[in-house]
């Protein structure tokens, strides 16, 4: 099947289903599905030639909300089905709808597996750092001594960090954003311009089971101080009025909060955000005091499906024209007259 | 009754026999497999009918000497219709004393054993538990020995060639099968082509094995062989005129799916994760990819099956192979495919059961686990291969009705059709049907569950076209919109609905019919794939011997063909025999309320014929 190109300008109405809605009043998932239907049209993207693929949990029925083709398949295995959709048919724009549980938990070993192949989809794995729908239990990102029905006393899980779980697993393109932040849809076009597998970390607020929990990085007010929004060839600048920057510490070879024009600080002390260096990435997916928003890795190499149908045309000039009747006549056959 | 073949050989005239059965026995490490597989060729060259049973051991390389390292490699070949690889082996070849440990119990009385006494160390008698040399005592007198020291004869043999003694000694395999080949009046020619292609970029040890092959024969040719012994010949069997080839199931059903593919008019996407007994469908079809196929070695079973899910959804006939621990594993993504209603297609190359179970070794016992294995009502479809062959027009099956009927099927085929081979008549490609898909494009009136009136198939329209985009999943849908239903109505309906879809392609199978003997009578033996062999060749002696007894083989488990019930039913009694511990039995009462009994056989190894025929004479005599 080959997909034809859009004839039409569209717009955010022709990506949206005619499905009510719902999530729960106030769930930071209707931020970031206005940011997607907003964002598709802009990117020369037609609603027949996307596919939104998702597991189990809340952000999963994102699929049902998008007038495009979209399957809501079971729990963790949305990279797996993606892969063979894409394998199936290239010329498709794929995006994986993942949570925190579904990516990080039962699909753990899938999300590792698609990313280091560089499958060339877009991975949105919405982190509210909890169970939703099965009503509140921590997950693997929820903080250690979190209280909830299944931790009465706290969770003792120690929580993976998505970007760096991404970074582990060979991922070409890693990025965070939160569902609320008016550069989301910049996140969301870096991501769809990335040729191979691109992992977008959107924080996530659970106004019912884990409300205000990434509040600090998300308020107007408090917001500019713990937000680091990267941009490559820039310094790493934040605060109010940018004040504050990123340091490398050659002793402890970490990244150190800094005031600029404080304790002989200046601005050729703080580090230029290069997004193809891996290290880098590595030191800022974990900071003190402050998120790294934007691209953090950006790095591209073999893309999986790619390499496959370049395998399949080789295979044609190698071997010629399929011939099942010389097929089964391979190797030794014999006449009996 | 000389023949041209025997006529050659002036030394003795060489004593006709019928049908011979020879095992070939050995250390992992001394090329069994290969051994047996080249006699194969060259017995079907010499036009006898033949099957074939390799029997190996679970680990790589096991130690050397060890019982638990032998691998064997059964081939019985006929001047008639063979359809077993035999009960008995009438001919061991035991290359160490482990080979001889594991299998000289199973020689026949008078058999002839050809043993390898350069293997017989006093190391190797221990490795193997024997306390002293089998070879010196009384123990082996009820066989013909032929005592060969033929790893030395090899090391002299292949000496001019110059390799290394390491080298060398790998070549008394084919010391052994030149020997084998004199005995039985086959020619080298074949295995010599092979050797050199095999061996192509080491022309050395091509040129030594070819030098211990014609060593082995010309042993045979001038050796003074003990009294007993003599060289054979088995005429040439009258098989159907036509093209043939040696076929295993695991080749036939990677071709059957490539061939099921194509007259689909669809791309195929293979996703596999490699496990013993089925990894080498992922081999044999990721050397097909200018056939239109994509295969995709996943990360682990559930992805390997969700990839062939999302083929399907991609408008590609998506396939996944595995045995039985992996069938366990992708259960929830079947279900997904099964409630989505997109064709899928599950090879289960059964083995051994439960958990880990016996890898290496046959068993029928997914036959619960493919019919009923998942949770909620759950129906697909469920086919088994006879033989070899018969996995190449199963798989065709497979595709077309999980195609035409948007329904996962499986196909249950096991370790032992995977791995034997018989002489297969090459199928006549233009006289296969074509079922070309055509996806589903109209989008006035579009829900993806609108459904064909007759086969009550939803329609396949696939991502790419436009006007029909649509979303599905697993939760339950809306019978009239294809949306998320929670009515309850609505979910006894679908529940029924997709019942009656599976249920509804009986009617387009072939009505049930005896395969051997009369359509009623005193018993009736009905069986299911890989033991169609002995359970025919039971039958046939059975009813030669005069007795009431028919044969009826299912290749469609799930749903039963049409009239299986009224055959049943006119039969005094109902036989089940099975590789496991008492399955379709189990359905078939079930389902027609009759008394039909079990024959139950879980060993890992095939049935035996002879031990088919005692059972049923058993019964009949009892008045069962």
């Amino acid at each position: 099947m080959s997909p034809n190109p859009p004839k039409k300008e569209y717009t955010r109405k022709d990506f949206a289903s005619d499905q009510e809605v719902r999530w729960c009043p106030g769930c930071g998932d209707y931020a970031i599905l206005a940011a997607v239907q907003r964002t598709l049209p802009n990117l020369g993207s037609s609603p027949e030639n996307t596919v939104f693929i998702s597991g189990i949990g809340c952000s999963s029925r994102f699929p049902y909300y998008m007038n495009t083709y979209g399957f809501h398949t079971i729990h963790g295995r949305a990279p797996a089905i993606a892969t063979g959709l894409k394998l199936a048919n290239p010329e498709l724009d794929v995006w994986v709808i993942t949570g925190d549980g579904d990516g990080l938990s039962i699909g753990g070993n899938h999300l590792m597996h698609v990313l280091r192949r560089n499958v060339d989809l877009q991975i949105m794995l919405f982190n509210n750092q909890i169970y939703g729908l099965t009503k509140g239990q921590y997950s693997p990102t929820s903080q250690v001594g979190k209280v909830t029905p299944s931790s009465p006393l706290g969770s003792i899980d120690q929580p993976v960090v998505p970007t760096r779980f991404a970074l582990g697993a060979g991922a070409t393109f890693v990025s965070r954003a939160f569902d609320t932040s008016k550069r989301l849809p910049e996140a969301l076009t870096a991501a769809r311009e990335h040729d191979g597998a691109s992992f977008i970390e959107i924080l996530q607020n659970c106004p019912v089971f884990n409300d205000g929990v990434f509040e600090m990085i998300t308020d107007r007010k408090t917001g500019p101080a713990h937000q680091l929004w990267l941009e490559h060839g820039e310094p790493m600048k934040f605060g109010a009025d940018g004040e504050k920057g990123l340091r490398f510490n050659p002793e402890s070879l970490s990244l150190e909060t800094v005031t600029i024009g404080e304790n002989g600080v200046t601005e050729d002390d703080i580090v230029v955000h290069d997004e193809s260096n891996a290290s880098l990435a590595w030191m800022l997916t974990d900071l003190p005091g402050v998120v790294a928003l934007g691209v953090l890795y950006r790095n591209p190499g073999p893309v999986y499906n790619e390499s496959a149908t370049a395998q399949k045309e080789m295979a044609a000039e190698r071997f010629g024209a399929p011939d099942l009747h010389a097929l089964l006549r391979q190797g030794h056959t014999w006449t009996v007259s | 009754m000389e023949t041209s073949a025997a006529a050659r050989v002036q030394a003795s005239p060489r004593e006709t026999l019928d049908s011979v059965v020879i095992r070939f026995a050995g250390d992992s490490g001394d090329g069994m497999q290969l051994t047996g597989s080249q006699f194969t060729t060259a017995t079907a060259d010499a036009g006898n009918d033949l099957a074939t049973f390799p029997d190996f051991p679970a680990e790589i390389r096991a130690p050397a000497g060890t019982t638990y390292g032998v691998s064997g490699y059964q081939i019985h070949f006929a001047a008639h219709n063979v359809q077993t690889p035999g009960d008995a082996p009438d001919v061991l070849v035991a290359m160490n004393p482990a080979a001889l440990k594991v299998n000289s119990d199973a020689l026949k009385p008078g058999g002839l054993l050809v043993v390898n006494t350069g293997a017989f160390t006093a190391n190797n008698l221990k490795k193997a538990g024997y306390e002293s040399n089998p070879l010196d005592g009384d123990s082996l007198d009820q066989f013909r020995v032929l005592a060969i020291d033929i790893s030395k004869m090899t090391l002299a043999a292949v000496k001019e060639v110059g390799l290394g003694s390491k080298e060398a000694n790998r070549c008394k395999n084919m010391w052994t099968l030149g020997l084998m080949y004199w005995l039985f009046g086959r020619e080298r020619d074949q295995t010599v082509g092979w050797l050199k292609t095999k061996f192509a970029k080491s022309p050395k040890v091509a040129e030594a094995n070819i030098a211990a092959l014609n060593a082995g024969h010309i042993y045979g040719e001038n050796a003074e062989l003990p009294h007993g012994i003599t060289s054979y010949q088995v005429p040439a069997a009258d098989l159907t005129p036509g093209e043939y080839r040696n076929v295993n199931g695991n080749e036939a059903t990677a071709w059957g799916l490539v061939a099921g593919a194509r007259l689909a008019g669809l791309e195929m996407m293979y996703g596999s994760y490699p496990i013993t007994p089925a990894s080498n469908l992922l081999h044999h079809l990721s050397r097909l990819k200018h056939f239109g196929v994509t295969t995709f070695q996943a990360e682990d079973e559930i992805a390997a099956v969700g990839a062939a899910v999302g083929a399907s959804f991609g408008g590609a006939i998506g396939v996944t192979g595995t045995s039985g621990p992996g069938v366990a594993l992708k259960s929830e993504t079947i279900g997904l495919a099964i409630s989505t209603e997109l064709p899928l297609v599950i090879v289960d190359v059964q083995r051994g059961g439960p958990s880990t179970g016996l890898p290496t070794k046959t068993e029928q016992s997914d036959l619960f686990q493919a019919v009923w294995g998942r949770n909620g009502d759950a129906p697909l479809v469920v086919l088994a291969a006879a033989t070899p062959g018969d996995c190449f027009y199963m798989a065709i099956e497979a595709v077309r009705i999980a195609v035409k009927y948007m329904t996962p099927v499986i196909l249950l085929t096991d370790g032992y059709v995977a791995n034997s081979s018989e002489p297969w008549p090459l199928p006549d490609l233009d006289a296969l049907t074509p079922f070309p898909v055509k996806h589903h494009e109209e989008t006035e009136g579009f829900h993806p569950f609108l459904r064909d009136g007759n086969t009550l198939a939803r329609v396949w329209a696939v991502p790419g076209t436009p006007g029909t985009e649509h979303r599905i999943g697993g939760l339950e849908k809306a019978r009239d919109t294809g949306h998320i239903s929670y009515d309850p109505h609505n979910h006894h309906l679908m529940t029924q609905i997709r019942e009656q879809k599976i249920l509804g392609i009986a009617k387009d199978l072939e009505t049930a019919k005896v395969d051997q003997g009369d359509p009623e009578g005193d018993l009736l033996i009905v069986g299911w794939g890989s033991t169609y062999g002995s359970i025919s060749q039971a039958v046939r002696a059975l009813r030669e011997s005069g007795h009431r007894v028919s044969h009826l083989h299912l290749r469609h488990i799930w749903p039963l063909p049409e009239g299986l019930g009224d055959i049943l039913r006119s039969f005094n009694s109902v036989l089940v025999p099975e590789l496991n511990n008492g399955q379709l039995v189990k359905l078939l009462r079930a389902e027609f309320l009759v008394d039909a009994e079990s024959l139950t056989r879980v060993t890992g190894q095939p049935f035996r014929i002879g031990g088919l025929i005692d059972a049923v004479e058993e019964r009949l005599r009892n008045g069962s």
